[in-house]
């Protein structure tokens, strides 16, 4: 086993992150069920308590109103006072556009070593070795720490988000006085785009689109089937660069990571910016009438064909199986 | 005002691992990294017509020349290349070490990133140097504009958009729909030439070989291997019953 894992949890609103959630039990199988996780915010400690049903046995809670923005100085703070005093020698991230951030402040701060894009995590003759998929993946590296705490941050969707049954934690809280310049940045407003439907990460069904579709009146397809097999829609940057998506639902290097059981790729060519964020789904569906589309490379069910055909025949004897 | 961009010369074309030292092979041809090609972009739109002073700064080996001079060409007024074989294999941590360095050297009011490296995927560089100096950090900005010494940020997460506010000095890493960099006119490529363009040495910054390169790094890469490949993949081509074929398939891996 592992002794002093620490997870950073991370939360939007009341929820807790799924990514976080699965690193959560990841570190809960490896600390042979002896793990903590912090959570920092304001009104966080009620998610203590689903922490535990993911293994962490105790819980650090830095809770304050200051703590409430989606900032990451100031969890560096947090996070280096928790790793300083409960002497923990690894500290576990899912990644985020917040936990990245996070990660590497704490590393630069605690002078600790840390692995990113990381796609797993093992116990090798004793040692934590983590696995680093590299140049799009057709190299996975083993990559290892030279000196305590080590720090790592997971692709989003490397592991499943599955209750291990654990008990109520412990609650530790935590009081951080504020370095200066963790204290100099300030969200003076949020515009969150609330997409209808569940959101991608957390979908285990999603159909996405790409320029294949046409136009963009018909996202109504990919809507419609996704409708159809009750999952999400996600989009290329692509088509949200040409404004024909929202932004929160694009998938990629500069968009979500996601890992649903299925993804249904509509008219997606599979560029690498694309299947980065895509590739650990479990089964991938891919519809495209070009039969050179890289994303055949990837899928397990590569159909080439006119998806403006084919999908609405799909949606039809769907919705006839579910009647 | 003075900006200061940071920049990374990365290999163009495949790349290759050396299974020696297992580290990317960097001799060959290499160019700009393209996302940090946004941030030269955005530091150049920032200074307009005004005398803000945009420094461009890159560690890397000697070649790295060839990206600070595009960036020059692009409109940058001065470079500094931070350039020694003992950097090579420098990690983040001894990477943001050097970095911190020669931007404290600089001063610069504003330090900008560009949001990921082509060639190691590293996105996260930026927050490692904004802890050495100190300094607030804001990440994925869609948007930056400042009015007298206070950053605007709109940046995007995966929930939307976090409007933020930080005052100067400060560190920005700028996500890669924030502009079109432009391309370098052939009145600035000449002019490059002229600019002025420092090397340093790690002497030069005060600091140890054994601070940097492997030496001054905390992670390792112990082994390349293969990837899992997936498993019984299938195509369909010409079939006048596909839907039917992937409701078939969906069934059965128990989907539907």
């Amino acid at each position: 086993m592992v002794p002093g894992i620490l997870v950073f949890l991370e939360h939007h609103g009341s929820e807790l992150q799924k990514g976080s959630l699965g690193v959560l039990a990841k570190a809960a199988q490896l600390g042979d069920g002896d793990v903590a996780a912090v959570l920092v915010g304001a009104n966080v400690k009620a998610l203590a308590a689903e922490a535990g049903t993911y293994g962490a046995t105790k819980v650090h809670v830095a809770e304050d109103a200051s703590l409430e923005p989606p900032l990451p100085q100031a969890r560096v703070d947090v996070l280096a006072k928790v790793v300083r005093e409960g002497g923990y020698d690894t500290v576990l991230f899912a990644n985020s556009v917040l936990a990245a951030d996070v990660a590497a402040g704490l590393a630069a701060r605690l002078d600790a070593g840390l692995n990113w894009d990381l796609s797993d995590v093992a116990l090798q003759d004793g040692a934590l070795v983590g696995k680093r998929p590299a140049l799009q993946d057709s190299v996975l590296a083993d990559v290892g720490w030279k000196s305590e705490p080590r720090l790592a941050l997971f692709r989003s969707g490397s592991f499943d988000a599955t209750p291990a049954g654990g008990g109520e934690p412990s609650v530790e809280e935590v009081a951080v006085e504020l370095e200066e310049h963790s204290r100099g940045a300030k969200v003076v407003d949020q515009q969150l785009e609330e997409s209808s439907g569940p959101s991608i990460e957390d979908a285990d069904i999603i159909v996405a689109g790409g320029r294949g579709l046409g136009s963009p009146d018909k996202f109504t397809l990919a809507e419609e089937l996704a409708r159809s097999l009750g999952g999400a829609v996600g989009a290329t940057r692509a088509v949200v660069d040409a404004g024909w998506y929202p932004y929160a639902t694009q998938i990629g290097q500069t968009g979500k990571t996601v890992s649903p059981k299925l993804y249904v790729a509509l008219g997606i060519s599979g560029a690498i910016q694309h299947k980065v964020g895509m590739q650990s789904s479990n089964v991938i569906v891919a519809i495209n009438k070009d039969a050179n589309a890289p994303i055949f490379e990837f899928s397990d069910l590569g159909v080439v064909g006119d998806l403006h055909e084919i999908v609405p025949k799909l949606i039809e004897l769907l919705n006839q199986r579910k009647a | 005002m003075k900006v200061a961009v940071c920049i990374k010369h990365v290999p163009e074309g495949s790349l290759k691992l050396d299974p020696g030292s297992k580290r990317l092979v960097r001799s060959g041809e290499g160019a700009l990294n393209q996302s940090d090609a946004n941030a030269v972009e955005e530091a150049l739109r920032l200074k307009g017509d005004s005398d803000t002073e945009v420094v461009v700064v890159s560690m890397g080996p000697e070649k790295a020349a060839d990206s600070l001079r595009k960036a020059l060409a692009m409109g940058a007024d001065r470079a500094v290349l931070v350039t020694d074989d003992a950097l090579a294999g420098s990690d983040l941590l001894a990477t943001s070490k050097v970095l911190a360095r020669v931007l404290e050297r600089e001063g610069a009011d504003l330090v900008l990133f560009g949001q990921q490296a082509s060639d190691g995927d590293g996105a996260v560089l930026w927050a490692a140097v904004a802890e050495r100096l100190r300094r607030p950090v804001v990440s994925q900005a869609a948007e930056l504009t400042i009015a007298d010494t206070t950053v605007h940020v709109k940046r995007q997460t995966e929930f939307g958009y976090d409007i933020i506010e930080t005052a100067l000095p400060a560190v920005v890493a700028v996500s890669d729909a924030i502009n079109e960099p432009r391309y370098p006119s052939l009145k600035g490529i000449m002019g490059a030439k002229k600019k002025p363009s420092e090397t340093v040495s790690l002497a030069d910054l005060g600091l140890d070989a054994g601070e940097v390169g492997e030496a001054g790094s905390q992670t390792e890469v112990l082994a390349l291997g293969s990837p899992p490949a997936r498993g019984d993949a299938r195509k369909l081509e010409g079939d006048a019953n596909a839907a039917q074929a992937i409701v078939d398939y969906l069934a059965e891996k128990r989907l539907i």
